[in-house]
């Protein structure tokens, strides 16, 4: 019994209505939408459903869009994928940029705990309820965001490499 | 104990100030420090112990983090390869593919069925030295030197086939989008016929060593399992959680690369603990083994090792100097003049350590918008804390080597 886009669609619509939207297949995964409120119960729904089955999350990870408006500046995306019937689904939460939060999702999915942490040490997003919110890649004693679109990659200090002969301008890197 | 060489709020400290045994011994605190022969790679373990038990560890990584996210956000897509070699640096070959396999699902490439299948080869060499590293290491934290010695010979005449095929040995950056940059010498197909002749019958006698070796089945057997359950809610893939019972393989749930053309089996072990690992592993590198002889018997006939993509694929240098197009498009892909779609991606691929995912989005521009590696030693390190909960520290080193912990992929 295959496991079909609308089937995904139809269920989550009927059980969240407006706070699931902007369902695309894109590059054959099936993304969604979902408000960031209500990211917790989709996600749980996701997995304890017996038709959906999601049992497995794949990928958690940041973006930040700083040209977006105030509340749709940073996302957090979601990968899962449902190992009984083999299939993935995306899904994009958009948070506001001043104070990003979301809830934590690593009471439904164990591994998510790192993951987490990891977009907290990149982007700074506070994840409500994480058991160990802190910094994992970088130096706890960081104050910046780095993987945030205003730092820079390099401290513009070099003097043996010019950027004009590799093609990088302000607009492509 | 007088002096504790953590600061006083540690949470340790507490709970070894309120903890008294019944026979006035003291718990400790041992510093699986960061640089420490046994860890295979940089990451630290402040373990609690009750004597030679440990009761709680807490993990420290990010020793070599290199912010490869951040830069490949800063760099086009031909020089992301390097940073893909540098994650899970023991299989270098399964990276870079994986990262040309995501770039040609985001320009909609097919590659030749022939380059396909140099792929395949190559991720399953790749594949065999992971697992010959791992399981060779894991032989030398138990004490048995002479698997390591005997097998490492192999994964130098692997380094000379990659040396035939990109140049380099450890870090090969192989690859370009839509195949190879050049195809295989004929000296490149004899090195890797005599590897196929030799390495069988090595194997063969580093599974003898230790399969049935008494020392090794006490130091291993129900040391560090974990249940089926508890290791898909931690997010593992690949050799360890097929350990634990579950066939999840990326290769045979979403082929990439005509993986489905191939026949092989998914070993799968039980109980999830480090002798199980190891077996799996073993079994692996035995189905990768015929996997390569099955592409080469099937290899399609002819020299097609490239798709012909010329917006995309650097054209031969000679022809750069006296024909007009390749001259323009030599340009165009250096400088980053290329059709990039705005779209988002995410392919994986089956790692040497589980499914290594790239999750690409893309603006248009030269480079990527963002690139996130999914990597799977990251993600199922988080487990091992609890895994060597009441364990002995000599486990811990076992299950430590037995979970194939990269620290390159661990951190990027």
């Amino acid at each position: 019994m295959a496991l079909d886009t609308t089937q995904i669609q139809d269920k989550l619509v009927a059980t969240f209505g407006e706070s699931v939207f902007n369902f695309t297949q894109e590059k054959s995964i099936f993304s969604l939408e979902v408000a960031s409120d209500k990211i917790t119960a989709v996600l749980l729904f996701l997995k304890n459903d017996e038709t959906l089955r999601f049992n497995f999350l794949t990928d958690l990870c940041g973006i930040h869009y700083p040209e977006n408006d105030e509340s749709h500046q940073f996302t957090v995306v979601y990968h899962l994928h449902n190992w009984i019937d083999n299939v993935r689904i995306k899904i994009k939460s958009y948070i506001s940029g001043t104070n990003p939060e979301i809830k934590t999702v690593s009471n439904i999915f164990l591994c998510a705990n790192w993951m987490e942490r990891e977009t907290y040490d990149f982007y700074g997003i506070n994840f409500i309820g994480h058991p160990q919110l802190k910094r994992i890649l970088n130096m706890d004693e960081m104050i910046s965001f780095p993987m945030r679109k205003e730092f820079p990659m390099e401290d513009g200090g070099r003097t043996d490499k010019d950027d004009r002969f590799f093609g990088r301008t302000i607009d492509n890197c | 104990m007088s002096e504790l060489l953590l600061p006083p709020e540690h949470r340790y400290a507490e709970i070894i100030k309120k903890r008294q045994n019944e026979d006035g011994s003291e718990l400790s605190i041992l510093n699986l420090g960061p640089t420490h022969p046994a860890t295979h790679g940089i990451f630290q373990n402040i373990l609690l112990m009750d004597g030679e038990r440990i009761l709680e560890a807490e993990p420290t990584i990010g020793y070599i983090h290199r912010a490869f996210e951040k830069i490949a956000e800063n760099r086009p897509f031909y020089q992301i390869t390097p940073l893909t070699d540098r994650m899970n640096y023991c299989s270098s070959p399964i990276n870079n593919m994986a990262w040309w396999m995501t770039l040609e699902k985001l320009l909609d490439i097919e590659v030749p069925k022939r380059a396909q299948y140099l792929r395949v080869i190559v991720m399953e060499l790749a594949r065999i030295t992971d697992h010959l590293i791992c399981n060779s290491i894991l032989g030398v934290d138990t004490g048995a030197y002479t698997g390591f010695l005997y097998v490492f010979q192999f994964r130098e005449k692997v380094y000379e086939i990659y040396e035939e095929i990109c140049g380099a040995r450890l870090t090969t950056n192989m690859g370009r989008i839509g195949g190879f940059e050049r195809d295989w010498s004929p000296e490149a197909f004899r090195k890797l016929d005599v590897f196929l002749e030799e390495f069988p019958v090595a194997w063969k006698e580093f599974e003898n060593l230790f399969e049935r070796n008494r020392i090794f089945i006490d130091r291993t057997v129900n040391v560090g399992p974990i249940s089926a359950e508890k290791a898909m809610a931690y997010g593992f893939t690949g050799p360890n959680l097929r350990a634990a019972g579950v066939d999840y393989d990326v290769r045979v749930a979403q082929p990439y690369s005509s993986y489905e053309d191939f026949d092989f089996i998914v070993p799968v072990g039980k109980s999830g603990d480090t002798y199980d690992r190891f077996c799996v592993r073993n079994a692996e590198v035995w189905e990768s083994i015929s996997i390569i002889k099955q592409a080469l018997a099937k290899m399609p006939a002819g020299n097609d090792f490239h798709a012909d993509v010329p917006a995309y694929y650097l054209p031969p240098k000679e022809d750069v100097y006296h024909d007009m197009e390749s001259l323009i498009y030599h340009f165009k892909i250096v400088m980053g003049e290329v059709p990039v779609p705005v779209s988002e991606v995410y392919h994986a691929v089956e790692g040497g350590n589980g499914e290594l995912g790239f999750y690409l989005v893309t603006d248009g521009s030269r480079t990527p918008y963002r690139l996130h590696f999914r990597r799977p030693c990251f993600i199922y390190y988080q487990a091992y804390p609890e895994m060597i909960k009441g364990a002995l520290l000599s486990d811990a080193i076992v299950i430590l080597s037995s979970l194939n912990v990269i620290a390159g992929e661990l951190d990027a």
